[in-house]
């Protein structure tokens, strides 16, 4: 458990930094839990502690006369045991011992796993291995066992019985820190004290030790709740504390004999147990969660079947009546921690049927949000719908139920993702996962399916149709791969297939081919696509127009050939100048300086002024509305390039 | 597939090897001379000495490892001096005992796990998924031996549903349903904790997963929020719980000490811990060995499991 929860932090860790620290402390308080967790375990420690201050009867005193009190008698608030012994006295004297038996195994089972750990991780090659096989061999017996077998050859007794715990522990820290230390090895500052010609002992606990030391607090505040319960399990065995010493365990195992006749005598220890334990992993669990960033605020948290759609938002009038998808005014924005990032800030596009229309854009400019919104695709939270509408033929997408949503999907409207390798599922055959796509939307007998997904395979030009029915997706090429998914895309005629970068992650030969591909069947099924790209290479080959995106807005809009040869947006020539010409390889090759501005905190004006070398001062101010630039084009620029090129 | 579990069988064997090792040592280790500790403080040198000779400990430790080793690889791992009997034929009579109790509480925590840490995640930050964290948190805070006298006294004195010890009833008893019976509260009592470290796990294995671009290509296809989940989502958290319940299935296996102890069961744990009471060390040696050989093989069934679920693997 703590094993993937060191690994999750490891990532981040630089040289401790002091402001990092009332920050976590906050965030610690913020969680009642971990808080109250804090509280209980306070308040026991204490008392504990303040043991021989505090006005108890001693607790081995016997006395038959007033044996097996009930709690609340006289004198006795929590009753007498089977040797008249005051309950009270004996659970907080027996708290101090079971705390102190299991911090001390706490620390000697953190100390030597470190020590292992560091050590192996550092040293590597074959020290690493001896270590960790001699670990692995500790951790191949079942947890309490190994323990048993140690008490059995030292004896019974609370020293054996916390070395025994101690030892089994040792495993989980050793693992623990030899993978922190394996990272950190490889860091720059251990290089550089390496080569200042530090020794080996003094990198190891100089440098590397500090930052592994969350590693090993979380590894202690997960381990030592255990390690008081398994000691108190040994001692309720009557093989750890022997009489007259008590610890909690020893007092429940006492009880045990006499459970039917005096149950308070067992139900109290084991409760204090309880509260300790619950106690220390509350704290605990909020101890991580604080240094373990992965399990943060939120960040493991489940997108919903449906992006979120606010109820404020006010539907459009659909603006192109012969249009397949018609989308109009659409905002979509992420609220994550008190910050809005307005992803999309009011998008209009529309496809007419058997269309290709380009949207291209550096990434962080909207684009992908834009397409994912459409079929309700953009995780919520933290993504939202705020307004607009999408217009798919006669209705508007974000009033729908979700019931229809789910009827659209992958039926008029189908999806190629970026990455086939990650948008495939892993554990099933491309034959399960294509059949499933056409029995979503036409219910019928599995060979049916099977004979049609076999027909689409060859659609998309896959040879052995029949045969790669039955692989799973890492047996398949990256360009197979896309093949399937777009080969899923087509299962059920699609009138808009929504194509997010499907070239962006294969080789640039079978780039070529699915481009092509995705070309020829857009023109035999006569579906539109909408189709999202960073790269003006692969809108010339396939896209009818073009609509260019920079911080959530189109900047500009036009055909293909007509922004490619005159680009008018300053944003658009830049991005043109960014591609390649095969045969000018004396063309500059230019990046775009800069970047693009944070969407949570937007510019007045427009927001590529800020990397513009034509920007003006009225660039920087009001609202640039998108205006019409020639026939079917449009800018959003105060002084659009008109032919020159675009640096000029 | 064949070959695969041949293949981790083979690599099994070390680590049984490993085992067998550290046993020996834990066992090398005691303090003082087993011969003493066997005849008593009176016993005359010359009877130590033979008794020493006989039982090899004047040999060289790697002598005496070899020559033990060759007899539990037959199946003779000795005699228990306290009971009077091969060890291995009280092991293996104690273990059968431990094996349905602590098989049963290994399917049940699988079961009752899996669901909760499934319906925790999709309902995250829901009633049900407050109300299971905390039901989670309580399950792994609880010393088990506590909780199983607690239920005792409530199912077994109080309201008399469940019999409080034993594995069958001393009389007339003898069948499944009385097994059954016998069986619940104690496996219940054993499978609380793992329950709930598998529940964890497995909400966020679910959450993990329910984030991968494989799901929002199932949602895409216009499959169903339930098949989504129920198919897509839990066979890949599947994937990686399985492993962690192969690693429950030592912690139940050590917690039914405790659970054998506190209902009287007749498994292999209650008969470590009187023998660890009596100093019977050939009885504690050989009934580790085989209670850790059992772990193994649990580890490599997991491991085998998990690998039919993940063609990637293969």
């Amino acid at each position: 458990m703590s094993d993937t929860a060191a690994a999750g932090s490891a990532g981040r860790m630089h040289k401790p930094r002091k402001r990092g620290r009332p920050s976590t402390l906050r965030l610690l308080f913020n969680n009642t839990l971990a808080t109250t967790g804090l509280a209980v375990l306070v308040a026991i420690v204490l008392a504990a502690l303040a043991a021989p201050l505090l006005p108890l009867p001693d607790p081995d005193v016997t006395a038959p006369a007033d044996r097996l009190l009930r709690p609340l008698a006289e004198g006795h608030l929590l009753g007498t045991d089977a040797l008249g012994r005051d309950i009270l006295s004996r659970l907080i004297w027996g708290t101090r011992v079971s705390l102190a038996v299991g911090l001390s195994a706490t620390l000697i089972a953190a100390f030597f796993g470190s020590l292992i750990g560091l050590v192996a991780g550092y040293a590597g090659g074959r020290v690493d291995t001896f270590l960790m096989r001699g670990v692995d061999m500790v951790m191949a017996f079942p947890y309490i066992l190994l323990a048993l077998a140690i008490v059995a050859a030292l004896g019974p007794g609370l020293i054996n019985a916390l070395y025994a715990i101690a030892v089994i522990n040792i495993p989980f820290f050793a693992r623990n820190i030899r993978g922190i230390t394996i990272g950190l090895s490889r860091r720059e500052f251990v290089d550089a004290a390496r080569l200042s010609g530090k020794s080996s002992a003094a990198i190891l606990f100089g440098e590397v030790l500090p930052n592994v030391l969350p590693v090993i607090i979380i590894t202690m505040s997960t381990t030592i709740g255990w390690m008081i319960l398994e000691t108190a399990g040994l001692s309720f065995l009557g093989l750890g504390a022997q009489p007259p010493q008590a610890d909690l365990g020893s007092m429940l195992g006492d009880g045990r004999k006499i459970l039917f006749t005096a149950p308070h005598v067992s139900i109290i220890p084991g409760l204090m147990i309880f509260a300790l334990v619950m106690s220390i992993n509350l704290f605990g669990d909020g101890v991580r969660d604080v240094l373990d960033p992965r399990l943060k605020s939120g960040a493991l948290t489940r997108p919903v079947a449906r992006t979120a759609v606010a109820q404020e938002r006010e539907a459009e009038p659909r603006r192109h009546s012969g249009s397949v998808l018609d989308v109009v005014g659409l905002n979509t924005q992420f609220h994550i921690g008190g910050d809005i990032y307005r992803a999309v800030g009011g998008v209009d596009l529309h496809l007419k049927p058997g269309e290709c229309l380009g949207i291209v854009g550096e990434s962080g400019s909207g684009k992908s949000v834009t397409a994912m919104s459409l079929m309700g695709l953009v995780p919520t939270p933290p993504g939202r719908i705020t307004a607009g509408s999408a217009w798919l033929e006669e209705e508007d997408l974000f009033s729908v139920d979700d019931e229809r949503i789910r009827q659209l999907r992958g039926a008029d409207v189908s999806h190629v993702f970026q990455d086939p390798l990650s948008t495939l599922h892993p554990l099933f055959t491309i034959g399960d996962q294509l059949t499933e796509a056409i029995m979503a939307h036409r219910p019928m007998r599995r060979s049916q399916a099977d004979e049609k997904a076999e027909e689409l395979l060859r659609l998309v030009r896959i040879t052995n149709p029949a045969e790669r029915l039955k692989v799973y997706p890492h047996e398949l090429s990256g360009g197979m791969r896309q093949r399937v998914c777009i080969a899923m895309a087509l299962a059920n005629d699609a009138k808009v297939i929504i194509a997010d970068e499907p070239t962006t992650a294969l080789d640039v030969t079978v780039q070529a081919q699915i481009l092509s591909l995705l070309d020829a069947l857009r023109r035999e099924s006569n579906a539109a696509i909408l189709f999202i790209t960073h790269d003006f290479g692969v809108v010339s080959a396939v896209c009818d127009r073009v609509a260019v995106m920079y911080a959530g807005r189109i900047v500009e809009t036009g055909e293909t050939e007509v922004v490619l040869a005159r680009p008018a947006h300053p944003y658009t020539g830049k991005l043109i100048d960014c591609v390649p010409v095969l045969g000018q390889p004396g063309r500059r090759l230019d990046a775009i300086e800069g970047r693009p501005p944070v969407v949570n905190n937007l510019p007045a004006g427009c927001a590529f002024a800020a990397r513009c070398e034509r920007a003006e001062a009225d660039c920087r101010e009001g609202d640039i509305p998108l205006a019409a630039f020639g026939e079917g084009r449009a800018v959003r620029c105060l002084h659009p390039l008109k032919g020159e090129a675009a640096d000029a | 597939m064949a070959a695969y579990i041949a293949k981790r069988l083979l690599a099994a064997i070390p680590v049984l090897f490993g085992l067998s090792i550290i046993v020996f040592l834990i066992m090398a280790m005691i303090p003082g001379d087993p011969a003493t500790a066997i005849l008593g403080s009176y016993a005359t040198p010359e009877n130590v000495a033979k008794l020493n000779a006989d039982l090899g400990l004047d040999k060289s430790l790697p002598q005496q490892y070899l020559i033990w080793l060759g007899n539990i690889l037959q199946g003779d791992f000795g005699r228990s001096y306290a009971l009077n009997r091969p060890v291995l034929d009280e092991v293996l009579e104690r273990f059968s005992a431990t094996l349905i109790l602590a098989g049963t509480a290994l399917v049940l925590c699988s079961i009752l796990g899996l669901l909760a840490g499934v319906v925790s995640a999709v309902r995250q930050y829901g009633l049900a998924d407050k109300a299971i964290t905390v039901l989670v948190l309580v399950g792994i805070s609880t010393p088990s031996f506590w909780l199983g006298l607690l239920l005792i006294l409530v199912f077994a004195v109080k309201i008399r549903l469940f019999p409080a010890s034993g594995m069958y009833a001393i009389y007339g008893g003898g069948d499944l349903p009385d097994l059954l019976h016998h069986l619940f509260l104690p496996a219940l009592t054993l499978a609380v904790v793992a329950t709930g470290v598998i529940a964890r796990l497995t909400r966020t294995a679910m959450l993990e997963v329910l984030r991968q671009d494989y799901i929002r290509t199932a949602r895409a296809k216009g499959l169903t929020e339930r098949r989504v989940i129920y198919r897509h989502a839990f066979k890949a958290a599947l994937v990686s719980v399985i492993p962690v319940i192969g690693i429950q299935a030592g912690f139940v296996l050590g917690g039914a000490v405790y659970i054998e102890t506190v209902f009287q069961w007749p498994g292999i744990g209650s008969m470590l811990v009187n023998a660890i009471s009596t100093r019977d060390l050939l009885l504690v040696q050989g009934g580790v060995v085989v209670v850790a050989a059992a772990y193994v093989l649990f580890n490599l069934a997991a491991d085998v499991v998990q690998t039919l679920l993940d063609p990637r693997l293969r």
